[in-house]
Protein backbone atom coordinates (compact mmCIF):
# COMPACT_ATOMS: atom_id res chain seq x y z
CA UNK A 1 0.00 0.00 0.00
CA UNK A 2 1.15 3.53 -0.70
CA UNK A 3 1.21 6.16 2.03
CA UNK A 4 1.86 9.81 1.57
CA UNK A 5 0.78 13.37 2.13
CA UNK A 6 -1.23 15.86 0.15
CA UNK A 7 -1.04 19.61 0.54
CA UNK A 8 -3.48 22.38 -0.23
CA UNK A 9 -0.68 24.94 -0.18
CA UNK A 10 -2.56 27.52 1.87
CA UNK A 11 -0.77 30.52 3.33
CA UNK A 12 -2.48 30.79 6.71
CA UNK A 13 -1.65 32.88 9.77
CA UNK A 14 -0.47 30.80 12.70
CA UNK A 15 -3.24 31.57 15.20
CA UNK A 16 -0.95 30.95 18.17
CA UNK A 17 1.66 33.51 17.12
CA UNK A 18 -0.22 35.75 14.69
CA UNK A 19 2.58 35.24 12.17
CA UNK A 20 1.82 34.74 8.47
CA UNK A 21 4.49 33.12 6.31
CA UNK A 22 5.41 34.83 3.07
CA UNK A 23 4.62 33.06 -0.19
CA UNK A 24 8.33 32.46 -0.58
CA UNK A 25 8.52 30.78 2.82
CA UNK A 26 5.45 28.68 2.11
CA UNK A 27 6.87 27.42 -1.17
CA UNK A 28 10.26 26.61 0.39
CA UNK A 29 8.49 24.95 3.34
CA UNK A 30 6.47 22.82 0.95
CA UNK A 31 9.70 21.56 -0.60
CA UNK A 32 11.12 20.84 2.86
CA UNK A 33 7.96 18.90 3.70
CA UNK A 34 8.22 16.82 0.52
CA UNK A 35 11.89 16.04 1.16
CA UNK A 36 11.00 15.01 4.72
CA UNK A 37 8.27 12.74 3.36
CA UNK A 38 10.91 10.87 1.36
CA UNK A 39 13.35 10.82 4.28
CA UNK A 40 10.83 9.18 6.64
CA UNK A 41 9.89 6.55 4.06
CA UNK A 42 6.57 7.79 2.73
CA UNK A 43 5.70 6.88 -0.86
CA UNK A 44 3.77 9.83 -2.25
CA UNK A 45 3.77 13.63 -2.20
CA UNK A 46 0.81 15.35 -3.87
CA UNK A 47 0.17 19.05 -4.32
CA UNK A 48 -3.08 20.87 -4.96
CA UNK A 49 -3.53 23.43 -7.71
CA UNK A 50 -4.99 26.85 -7.00
CA UNK A 51 -5.12 30.14 -8.83
CA UNK A 52 -6.05 32.56 -6.09
CA UNK A 53 -4.67 33.79 -2.76
CA UNK A 54 -4.06 32.59 -0.08
CA UNK A 55 -2.76 29.56 -1.99
CA UNK A 56 0.69 29.23 -3.59
CA UNK A 57 0.60 26.13 -5.83
CA UNK A 58 -0.47 27.59 -9.17
CA UNK A 59 2.35 25.82 -11.02
CA UNK A 60 2.43 22.20 -9.84
CA UNK A 61 4.91 20.80 -12.35
CA UNK A 62 7.45 23.51 -11.51
CA UNK A 63 7.20 22.53 -7.85
CA UNK A 64 7.14 18.79 -8.54
CA UNK A 65 10.02 19.06 -11.04
CA UNK A 66 12.17 20.69 -8.37
CA UNK A 67 11.21 18.03 -5.82
CA UNK A 68 11.89 15.31 -8.39
CA UNK A 69 15.45 16.57 -8.76
CA UNK A 70 16.01 16.36 -5.02
CA UNK A 71 14.44 12.96 -4.29
CA UNK A 72 15.02 9.38 -5.36
CA UNK A 73 11.94 7.34 -4.53
CA UNK A 74 9.03 9.64 -3.81
CA UNK A 75 6.09 9.41 -6.23
CA UNK A 76 5.03 12.92 -7.26
CA UNK A 77 1.35 13.49 -7.68
CA UNK A 78 -1.39 16.10 -7.59
CA UNK A 79 -4.50 16.69 -5.52
CA UNK A 80 -5.92 17.80 -7.83
CA UNK A 81 -4.99 18.89 -11.36
CA UNK A 82 -7.77 21.08 -12.75
CA UNK A 83 -8.99 19.15 -15.76
CA UNK A 84 -11.75 21.71 -16.28
CA UNK A 85 -9.75 24.89 -16.73
CA UNK A 86 -6.29 23.71 -17.85
CA UNK A 87 -5.72 23.03 -21.50
CA UNK A 88 -5.45 19.23 -21.75
CA UNK A 89 -2.67 19.68 -24.30
CA UNK A 90 -0.58 21.57 -21.75
CA UNK A 91 -1.33 18.94 -19.08
CA UNK A 92 -0.16 16.24 -21.51
CA UNK A 93 3.08 18.11 -22.22
CA UNK A 94 3.85 19.24 -18.67
CA UNK A 95 3.28 15.91 -16.96
CA UNK A 96 5.01 13.88 -19.67
CA UNK A 97 8.05 16.13 -19.22
CA UNK A 98 7.85 15.69 -15.45
CA UNK A 99 7.59 11.95 -15.94
CA UNK A 100 10.88 11.91 -17.90
CA UNK A 101 12.67 14.09 -15.35
CA UNK A 102 11.39 11.99 -12.44
CA UNK A 103 12.20 8.67 -14.14
CA UNK A 104 8.57 7.62 -14.07
CA UNK A 105 7.80 8.60 -10.47
CA UNK A 106 4.69 10.54 -11.49
CA UNK A 107 0.95 10.08 -11.36
CA UNK A 108 -1.78 12.68 -11.16
CA UNK A 109 -5.30 13.23 -9.95
CA UNK A 110 -7.95 14.96 -12.01
CA UNK A 111 -10.38 17.28 -10.25
CA UNK A 112 -12.81 20.01 -11.14
CA UNK A 113 -11.77 22.56 -8.53
CA UNK A 114 -14.17 24.33 -6.21
CA UNK A 115 -13.35 28.00 -6.73
CA UNK A 116 -16.07 29.53 -8.90
CA UNK A 117 -14.15 32.44 -10.47
CA UNK A 118 -11.33 30.18 -11.70
CA UNK A 119 -13.61 29.06 -14.54
CA UNK A 120 -14.21 32.55 -15.97
CA UNK A 121 -10.59 33.55 -15.29
CA UNK A 122 -9.57 30.72 -17.61
CA UNK A 123 -12.33 31.36 -20.11
CA UNK A 124 -14.69 28.57 -19.03
CA UNK A 125 -18.21 28.23 -17.67
CA UNK A 126 -18.64 26.55 -14.27
CA UNK A 127 -22.03 25.17 -15.30
CA UNK A 128 -20.11 23.04 -17.81
CA UNK A 129 -17.89 21.58 -15.06
CA UNK A 130 -18.72 17.92 -15.65
CA UNK A 131 -18.76 18.06 -19.47
CA UNK A 132 -15.41 19.92 -19.36
CA UNK A 133 -13.94 17.24 -17.10
CA UNK A 134 -15.17 14.53 -19.46
CA UNK A 135 -14.16 16.09 -22.76
CA UNK A 136 -10.79 17.43 -21.60
CA UNK A 137 -9.81 14.12 -20.10
CA UNK A 138 -10.90 12.23 -23.20
CA UNK A 139 -8.45 14.41 -25.15
CA UNK A 140 -5.65 14.04 -22.59
CA UNK A 141 -6.12 10.26 -22.61
CA UNK A 142 -5.78 10.22 -26.39
CA UNK A 143 -2.78 12.58 -26.51
CA UNK A 144 -0.79 10.21 -24.29
CA UNK A 145 -1.76 7.10 -26.24
CA UNK A 146 -1.84 8.13 -29.89
CA UNK A 147 1.21 9.63 -31.58
CA UNK A 148 -0.78 11.70 -34.04
CA UNK A 149 -4.09 13.10 -32.91
CA UNK A 150 -7.00 14.54 -34.88
CA UNK A 151 -9.48 16.06 -32.48
CA UNK A 152 -12.64 18.07 -32.45
CA UNK A 153 -14.61 18.84 -29.29
CA UNK A 154 -16.97 21.39 -27.85
CA UNK A 155 -14.61 23.31 -25.65
CA UNK A 156 -11.23 23.57 -27.30
CA UNK A 157 -9.76 24.54 -30.64
CA UNK A 158 -9.63 21.52 -32.94
CA UNK A 159 -6.35 19.68 -33.44
CA UNK A 160 -5.33 18.16 -36.75
CA UNK A 161 -2.18 16.05 -37.01
CA UNK A 162 -1.04 17.07 -33.54
CA UNK A 163 1.67 15.20 -31.64
CA UNK A 164 2.07 15.93 -27.95
CA UNK A 165 5.74 15.94 -26.99
CA UNK A 166 7.59 14.53 -25.23
CA UNK A 167 5.87 11.18 -25.59
CA UNK A 168 5.26 9.47 -22.21
CA UNK A 169 8.34 7.78 -20.75
CA UNK A 170 8.80 4.38 -22.47
CA UNK A 171 5.36 4.86 -24.01
CA UNK A 172 3.61 4.38 -20.66
CA UNK A 173 1.43 7.35 -19.64
CA UNK A 174 1.31 8.45 -15.99
CA UNK A 175 -1.36 6.66 -13.97
CA UNK A 176 -4.42 8.85 -13.47
CA UNK A 177 -6.77 9.19 -10.52
CA UNK A 178 -10.09 10.98 -10.62
CA UNK A 179 -11.05 12.81 -7.47
CA UNK A 180 -14.55 13.77 -6.47
CA UNK A 181 -16.48 14.19 -3.25
CA UNK A 182 -19.95 13.34 -4.47
CA UNK A 183 -20.35 13.46 -8.25
CA UNK A 184 -21.29 9.99 -9.52
CA UNK A 185 -20.34 11.05 -13.07
CA UNK A 186 -16.70 11.21 -12.00
CA UNK A 187 -16.75 7.79 -10.31
CA UNK A 188 -18.28 6.52 -13.57
CA UNK A 189 -15.53 8.21 -15.60
CA UNK A 190 -12.77 6.64 -13.48
CA UNK A 191 -14.44 3.22 -13.79
CA UNK A 192 -14.84 3.52 -17.57
CA UNK A 193 -11.13 4.12 -18.15
CA UNK A 194 -9.99 1.69 -15.45
CA UNK A 195 -8.27 4.64 -13.76
CA UNK A 196 -8.02 5.16 -10.01
CA UNK A 197 -10.69 6.81 -7.90
CA UNK A 198 -9.62 9.07 -5.07
CA UNK A 199 -12.10 10.10 -2.39
CA UNK A 200 -11.02 13.31 -0.71
CA UNK A 201 -12.74 11.90 2.37
CA UNK A 202 -11.65 14.70 4.73
CA UNK A 203 -13.93 17.54 5.84
CA UNK A 204 -17.00 15.38 5.00
CA UNK A 205 -18.97 12.60 6.65
CA UNK A 206 -17.86 9.17 5.52
CA UNK A 207 -21.22 8.41 3.83
CA UNK A 208 -20.18 10.32 0.69
CA UNK A 209 -16.95 8.35 0.41
CA UNK A 210 -18.66 5.05 1.07
CA UNK A 211 -21.29 5.64 -1.60
CA UNK A 212 -18.90 6.93 -4.27
CA UNK A 213 -16.34 4.13 -3.76
CA UNK A 214 -19.08 1.50 -3.91
CA UNK A 215 -20.34 2.96 -7.18
CA UNK A 216 -16.83 3.17 -8.62
CA UNK A 217 -15.99 -0.43 -7.73
CA UNK A 218 -19.22 -1.74 -9.18
CA UNK A 219 -18.78 0.18 -12.45
CA UNK A 220 -15.07 -0.74 -12.67
CA UNK A 221 -16.15 -4.36 -12.80
CA UNK A 222 -18.98 -3.52 -15.22
CA UNK A 223 -16.42 -2.13 -17.69
CA UNK A 224 -14.38 -5.32 -17.43
CA UNK A 225 -11.24 -4.04 -15.74
CA UNK A 226 -11.38 -6.64 -12.97
CA UNK A 227 -13.44 -7.49 -9.94
CA UNK A 228 -14.88 -4.69 -7.79
CA UNK A 229 -12.28 -5.55 -5.15
CA UNK A 230 -9.47 -4.96 -7.66
CA UNK A 231 -10.44 -1.37 -8.46
CA UNK A 232 -7.82 1.21 -7.48
CA UNK A 233 -8.98 3.35 -4.58
CA UNK A 234 -7.26 6.18 -2.72
CA UNK A 235 -8.42 8.05 0.36
CA UNK A 236 -7.55 11.26 2.12
CA UNK A 237 -7.09 11.58 5.85
CA UNK A 238 -6.42 14.41 8.27
CA UNK A 239 -4.34 13.88 11.38
CA UNK A 240 -2.46 15.56 14.20
CA UNK A 241 -0.46 13.45 16.64
CA UNK A 242 1.46 13.66 19.87
CA UNK A 243 2.63 10.87 22.13
CA UNK A 244 -0.22 11.66 24.50
CA UNK A 245 -3.65 12.15 23.06
CA UNK A 246 -4.45 15.13 25.34
CA UNK A 247 -1.29 16.95 24.23
CA UNK A 248 -2.29 16.52 20.59
CA UNK A 249 -5.76 17.93 21.24
CA UNK A 250 -4.43 20.85 23.28
CA UNK A 251 -1.83 21.80 20.68
CA UNK A 252 -4.06 21.39 17.63
CA UNK A 253 -7.21 23.05 18.99
CA UNK A 254 -6.28 26.68 18.16
CA UNK A 255 -5.39 25.63 14.61
CA UNK A 256 -8.64 23.73 14.31
CA UNK A 257 -10.75 26.54 15.77
CA UNK A 258 -9.35 29.10 13.33
CA UNK A 259 -8.82 26.91 10.28
CA UNK A 260 -10.08 27.94 6.87
CA UNK A 261 -12.82 25.57 5.62
CA UNK A 262 -14.30 24.47 8.96
CA UNK A 263 -13.03 26.90 11.64
CA UNK A 264 -15.41 28.93 13.80
CA UNK A 265 -18.00 26.20 13.43
CA UNK A 266 -18.20 22.80 15.10
CA UNK A 267 -15.94 21.78 17.96
CA UNK A 268 -12.86 19.66 17.31
CA UNK A 269 -14.64 16.79 19.06
CA UNK A 270 -17.75 17.06 16.88
CA UNK A 271 -15.72 17.35 13.68
CA UNK A 272 -13.58 14.36 14.70
CA UNK A 273 -16.73 12.33 15.15
CA UNK A 274 -18.39 13.46 11.92
CA UNK A 275 -15.35 13.41 9.58
CA UNK A 276 -12.11 11.38 9.35
CA UNK A 277 -10.15 14.03 11.32
CA UNK A 278 -8.09 12.25 13.98
CA UNK A 279 -6.26 14.22 16.64
CA UNK A 280 -4.57 12.02 19.20
CA UNK A 281 -1.86 9.44 19.77
CA UNK A 282 -0.16 7.49 16.96
CA UNK A 283 -2.11 4.44 18.11
CA UNK A 284 -5.42 6.30 17.68
CA UNK A 285 -4.41 7.34 14.16
CA UNK A 286 -3.51 3.73 13.34
CA UNK A 287 -6.86 2.45 14.57
CA UNK A 288 -8.90 5.13 12.84
CA UNK A 289 -7.07 4.67 9.55
CA UNK A 290 -7.55 0.90 9.64
CA UNK A 291 -11.27 1.49 10.18
CA UNK A 292 -11.54 3.23 6.77
CA UNK A 293 -11.18 -0.23 5.26
CA UNK A 294 -14.48 -1.25 6.88
CA UNK A 295 -16.44 0.98 4.51
CA UNK A 296 -14.29 1.25 1.36
CA UNK A 297 -12.71 -2.20 1.29
CA UNK A 298 -9.02 -2.87 0.69
CA UNK A 299 -7.52 0.19 -0.90
CA UNK A 300 -4.22 1.16 -2.44
CA UNK A 301 -3.31 4.69 -1.40
CA UNK A 302 -3.70 6.70 1.78
CA UNK A 303 -2.73 10.39 1.72
CA UNK A 304 -2.75 12.54 4.85
CA UNK A 305 -3.20 16.28 5.14
CA UNK A 306 -0.65 17.47 7.70
CA UNK A 307 0.44 20.98 6.76
CA UNK A 308 -2.57 23.27 6.70
CA UNK A 309 -4.28 25.84 8.95
CA UNK A 310 -1.08 27.72 9.75
CA UNK A 311 0.85 24.89 11.44
CA UNK A 312 4.53 25.91 11.54
CA UNK A 313 7.08 23.97 9.50
CA UNK A 314 8.78 22.54 12.57
CA UNK A 315 5.51 21.02 13.78
CA UNK A 316 4.72 19.58 10.35
CA UNK A 317 8.14 17.95 10.14
CA UNK A 318 7.59 16.43 13.60
CA UNK A 319 4.26 15.05 12.38
CA UNK A 320 6.07 13.43 9.45
CA UNK A 321 8.63 11.88 11.80
CA UNK A 322 5.85 10.31 13.87
CA UNK A 323 4.03 9.21 10.73
CA UNK A 324 7.15 7.60 9.23
CA UNK A 325 8.45 6.02 12.42
CA UNK A 326 5.39 4.91 14.35
CA UNK A 327 2.31 4.93 12.15
CA UNK A 328 3.03 3.93 8.56
CA UNK A 329 5.15 0.83 9.33
CA UNK A 330 2.29 -0.57 11.42
CA UNK A 331 -0.34 0.37 8.85
CA UNK A 332 1.70 -1.23 6.05
CA UNK A 333 1.88 -4.49 7.93
CA UNK A 334 -1.74 -4.50 9.12
CA UNK A 335 -3.24 -3.59 5.73
CA UNK A 336 -1.03 -6.17 3.99
CA UNK A 337 -2.19 -8.90 6.38
CA UNK A 338 -5.82 -8.06 5.73
CA UNK A 339 -5.57 -7.75 1.94
CA UNK A 340 -6.71 -10.86 0.04
CA UNK A 341 -4.55 -12.28 -2.75
CA UNK A 342 -5.45 -10.82 -6.12
CA UNK A 343 -6.15 -7.31 -4.80
CA UNK A 344 -3.40 -4.91 -5.91
CA UNK A 345 -1.26 -3.57 -3.07
CA UNK A 346 -0.51 -0.27 -4.80
CA UNK A 347 -1.69 1.85 -7.67
CA UNK A 348 0.04 0.83 -10.92
CA UNK A 349 3.68 1.93 -10.98
CA UNK A 350 5.58 3.01 -14.09
CA UNK A 351 7.77 0.12 -15.35
CA UNK A 352 10.88 2.26 -14.71
CA UNK A 353 9.93 2.48 -11.02
CA UNK A 354 9.04 -1.22 -10.80
CA UNK A 355 12.42 -2.18 -12.29
CA UNK A 356 14.21 -0.03 -9.75
CA UNK A 357 12.25 -1.52 -6.86
CA UNK A 358 12.91 -5.06 -8.04
CA UNK B 1 -53.48 1.91 3.48
CA UNK B 2 -50.15 3.68 3.79
CA UNK B 3 -49.57 6.08 6.68
CA UNK B 4 -49.35 9.69 5.59
CA UNK B 5 -46.76 11.88 7.18
CA UNK B 6 -47.34 15.54 8.01
CA UNK B 7 -44.41 17.58 9.25
CA UNK B 8 -44.55 21.09 10.66
CA UNK B 9 -41.53 23.38 10.73
CA UNK B 10 -41.78 25.99 13.45
CA UNK B 11 -39.31 28.85 13.65
CA UNK B 12 -40.64 30.28 16.91
CA UNK B 13 -37.92 31.18 19.37
CA UNK B 14 -39.62 31.22 22.74
CA UNK B 15 -41.01 28.14 24.44
CA UNK B 16 -43.93 28.01 24.26
CA UNK B 17 -44.28 30.22 21.21
CA UNK B 18 -47.34 31.42 19.35
CA UNK B 19 -45.60 30.23 16.18
CA UNK B 20 -45.51 26.68 17.52
CA UNK B 21 -49.10 27.05 18.68
CA UNK B 22 -50.18 28.02 15.18
CA UNK B 23 -48.15 25.17 13.66
CA UNK B 24 -49.81 22.67 16.02
CA UNK B 25 -53.29 23.95 15.22
CA UNK B 26 -52.67 23.81 11.47
CA UNK B 27 -51.29 20.27 11.73
CA UNK B 28 -54.27 19.23 13.78
CA UNK B 29 -56.77 20.66 11.30
CA UNK B 30 -55.14 18.78 8.43
CA UNK B 31 -54.87 15.61 10.44
CA UNK B 32 -58.53 15.58 11.47
CA UNK B 33 -59.58 16.05 7.89
CA UNK B 34 -57.43 13.13 6.76
CA UNK B 35 -58.57 11.00 9.69
CA UNK B 36 -62.18 11.60 8.66
CA UNK B 37 -61.28 10.06 5.32
CA UNK B 38 -59.78 7.14 7.24
CA UNK B 39 -56.17 7.86 6.46
CA UNK B 40 -53.61 6.90 9.05
CA UNK B 41 -51.57 10.02 9.78
CA UNK B 42 -48.23 10.56 11.53
CA UNK B 43 -47.38 14.08 12.58
CA UNK B 44 -44.05 15.55 13.59
CA UNK B 45 -42.96 19.06 14.52
CA UNK B 46 -39.46 20.29 13.73
CA UNK B 47 -38.55 23.09 16.15
CA UNK B 48 -35.82 25.13 14.48
CA UNK B 49 -34.78 26.65 17.80
CA UNK B 50 -33.39 23.25 18.81
CA UNK B 51 -31.41 23.13 15.58
CA UNK B 52 -30.10 26.70 15.54
CA UNK B 53 -26.46 25.79 16.22
CA UNK B 54 -26.54 22.80 13.88
CA UNK B 55 -27.90 25.03 11.12
CA UNK B 56 -25.12 27.59 11.64
CA UNK B 57 -22.48 24.85 11.68
CA UNK B 58 -23.84 23.42 8.44
CA UNK B 59 -23.15 26.75 6.78
CA UNK B 60 -19.56 26.65 8.02
CA UNK B 61 -18.74 23.01 7.24
CA UNK B 62 -21.00 22.32 4.28
CA UNK B 63 -22.67 19.26 5.78
CA UNK B 64 -25.43 18.71 8.36
CA UNK B 65 -25.07 17.07 11.76
CA UNK B 66 -26.98 13.84 12.23
CA UNK B 67 -29.72 15.64 14.14
CA UNK B 68 -30.12 18.24 11.41
CA UNK B 69 -30.03 15.58 8.70
CA UNK B 70 -32.87 13.79 10.45
CA UNK B 71 -34.92 16.99 10.46
CA UNK B 72 -34.18 17.67 6.78
CA UNK B 73 -35.09 14.09 5.89
CA UNK B 74 -38.35 14.40 7.83
CA UNK B 75 -39.35 17.53 5.93
CA UNK B 76 -38.29 16.36 2.49
CA UNK B 77 -39.86 12.95 3.06
CA UNK B 78 -43.18 14.35 4.29
CA UNK B 79 -46.43 13.98 2.38
CA UNK B 80 -47.41 17.47 3.51
CA UNK B 81 -45.55 20.30 5.21
CA UNK B 82 -46.73 23.09 7.49
CA UNK B 83 -44.19 25.93 7.61
CA UNK B 84 -44.66 28.67 10.18
CA UNK B 85 -42.37 31.58 10.99
CA UNK B 86 -42.54 34.66 13.14
CA UNK B 87 -42.23 37.89 11.18
CA UNK B 88 -38.86 39.53 11.71
CA UNK B 89 -37.97 42.80 10.00
CA UNK B 90 -40.70 42.57 7.40
CA UNK B 91 -40.03 38.96 6.39
CA UNK B 92 -39.55 35.39 7.59
CA UNK B 93 -36.96 34.99 10.32
CA UNK B 94 -33.34 34.39 9.37
CA UNK B 95 -33.43 31.02 11.10
CA UNK B 96 -36.44 29.95 9.04
CA UNK B 97 -34.75 30.97 5.78
CA UNK B 98 -31.46 29.37 6.83
CA UNK B 99 -33.16 26.03 7.37
CA UNK B 100 -34.75 26.07 3.94
CA UNK B 101 -31.43 27.22 2.44
CA UNK B 102 -30.05 23.83 3.49
CA UNK B 103 -32.71 21.86 1.68
CA UNK B 104 -31.92 20.62 -1.80
CA UNK B 105 -33.84 22.89 -4.20
CA UNK B 106 -35.51 19.89 -5.85
CA UNK B 107 -36.40 18.01 -2.65
CA UNK B 108 -39.80 19.64 -2.09
CA UNK B 109 -40.95 19.61 -5.70
CA UNK B 110 -44.68 18.97 -5.71
CA UNK B 111 -44.96 18.66 -1.93
CA UNK B 112 -48.14 20.26 -0.55
CA UNK B 113 -47.13 23.09 1.79
CA UNK B 114 -49.26 25.22 4.08
CA UNK B 115 -47.58 28.47 5.10
CA UNK B 116 -48.27 30.44 8.24
CA UNK B 117 -46.80 33.39 10.08
CA UNK B 118 -47.19 35.11 13.41
CA UNK B 119 -46.57 38.69 14.46
CA UNK B 120 -47.45 41.38 16.90
CA UNK B 121 -49.62 43.25 14.43
CA UNK B 122 -51.83 42.27 11.54
CA UNK B 123 -50.09 44.91 9.41
CA UNK B 124 -47.43 42.31 8.49
CA UNK B 125 -49.85 39.74 7.16
CA UNK B 126 -48.86 40.13 3.51
CA UNK B 127 -45.49 38.62 4.42
CA UNK B 128 -47.21 35.34 3.59
CA UNK B 129 -47.68 36.37 0.00
CA UNK B 130 -44.64 38.57 -0.46
CA UNK B 131 -42.04 36.38 1.25
CA UNK B 132 -43.21 32.85 2.00
CA UNK B 133 -44.99 32.05 -1.24
CA UNK B 134 -42.06 33.07 -3.47
CA UNK B 135 -39.70 30.99 -1.33
CA UNK B 136 -41.80 27.87 -1.80
CA UNK B 137 -42.52 28.72 -5.43
CA UNK B 138 -38.76 28.61 -5.99
CA UNK B 139 -38.70 25.20 -4.33
CA UNK B 140 -41.54 24.15 -6.68
CA UNK B 141 -43.68 23.15 -3.74
CA UNK B 142 -47.45 23.10 -4.04
CA UNK B 143 -48.51 25.94 -1.70
CA UNK B 144 -52.19 25.69 -0.76
CA UNK B 145 -54.36 28.77 -1.43
CA UNK B 146 -55.10 29.69 2.17
CA UNK B 147 -52.18 30.90 4.23
CA UNK B 148 -52.72 31.75 7.88
CA UNK B 149 -51.43 34.81 9.65
CA UNK B 150 -51.97 35.07 13.38
CA UNK B 151 -51.45 38.47 14.98
CA UNK B 152 -51.42 38.66 18.78
CA UNK B 153 -54.97 40.03 18.80
CA UNK B 154 -56.24 37.04 16.77
CA UNK B 155 -55.70 34.73 19.72
CA UNK B 156 -58.32 36.68 21.68
CA UNK B 157 -60.94 37.70 19.19
CA UNK B 158 -63.37 36.29 16.67
CA UNK B 159 -63.68 37.41 13.11
CA UNK B 160 -65.27 40.61 11.95
CA UNK B 161 -67.49 41.51 9.04
CA UNK B 162 -64.51 41.36 6.64
CA UNK B 163 -62.50 38.38 7.86
CA UNK B 164 -63.05 34.96 9.37
CA UNK B 165 -61.67 34.44 12.83
CA UNK B 166 -58.45 32.47 13.33
CA UNK B 167 -60.13 29.09 14.01
CA UNK B 168 -62.06 29.09 10.77
CA UNK B 169 -59.03 30.21 8.78
CA UNK B 170 -56.99 27.42 10.38
CA UNK B 171 -59.67 24.87 9.55
CA UNK B 172 -59.95 26.04 5.94
CA UNK B 173 -56.17 25.97 5.45
CA UNK B 174 -55.83 22.59 7.15
CA UNK B 175 -58.51 21.12 4.91
CA UNK B 176 -56.81 22.47 1.81
CA UNK B 177 -53.52 20.88 2.89
CA UNK B 178 -55.23 17.58 3.71
CA UNK B 179 -57.01 17.48 0.35
CA UNK B 180 -53.80 18.24 -1.52
CA UNK B 181 -51.98 15.50 0.40
CA UNK B 182 -54.76 12.98 -0.26
CA UNK B 183 -54.84 13.86 -3.95
CA UNK B 184 -51.11 13.52 -4.41
CA UNK B 185 -49.96 10.34 -6.09
CA UNK B 186 -47.83 8.20 -3.80
CA UNK B 187 -44.15 8.49 -4.43
CA UNK B 188 -41.89 5.55 -5.09
CA UNK B 189 -38.46 5.47 -3.52
CA UNK B 190 -35.95 7.08 -5.85
CA UNK B 191 -32.96 5.09 -6.96
CA UNK B 192 -29.59 6.64 -7.70
CA UNK B 193 -29.28 6.85 -11.42
CA UNK B 194 -26.02 6.30 -13.19
CA UNK B 195 -25.59 7.93 -16.55
CA UNK B 196 -23.48 5.36 -18.43
CA UNK B 197 -20.21 6.83 -19.61
CA UNK B 198 -20.93 6.09 -23.26
CA UNK B 199 -23.99 8.31 -22.89
CA UNK B 200 -21.90 11.08 -21.30
CA UNK B 201 -19.47 10.88 -24.22
CA UNK B 202 -22.28 10.74 -26.75
CA UNK B 203 -23.79 13.89 -25.25
CA UNK B 204 -20.52 15.62 -26.12
CA UNK B 205 -20.46 13.83 -29.48
CA UNK B 206 -17.14 12.26 -28.54
CA UNK B 207 -18.16 8.63 -29.05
Amino acid sequence: MQFGIFTVGDVTTDPTTGRTPTEHERIKDTVAIALKAEEVGLDVFATGEHHNPPFVPSSPTTLLGHIAARTENLILSTSTTLITTNDPVKIAEDYATLQHLAEGRVDLMMGRGNTGPVYPWFGQDIRQGIPLAIENYALLHKLWREDVVDWEGKFRTALQGFTSTPRPLDGVPPFVWHGSIRSPEIAEQAAYYGDGFFANHIFWPKQHTEKMVRLYRQRYAHYGHGTPEQAIVGLGGQIFMRKNSQDAVREFRPYFDNAPVYGHGPSLEEFSRETPLTVGSPQEVIERTLSFRDYVGDYQRQLFLVDHAGLPLKTVLEQLDILGEEVVPVLRKEFANLRPAGVPATAPLHPAVRTKEA
Amino acid sequence: MQTLKLVAVSAGLSAPSSTRLLADRLLQAARYRLAEQEYAVDVQVVELRDLALDIAKNFVTGFPSEKLQDAIDAVTGADGVVAVTPVFTASYSGLFKSFFDLIDPAALTGTPVLVGATGGTARHSLVLDHALRPLFAYLRAHVVPTAVYAASEDWGSGGDEYTDGLPSRITRAGHELADAVAARPSRSAEEDEIVPFEKQLADLRLD
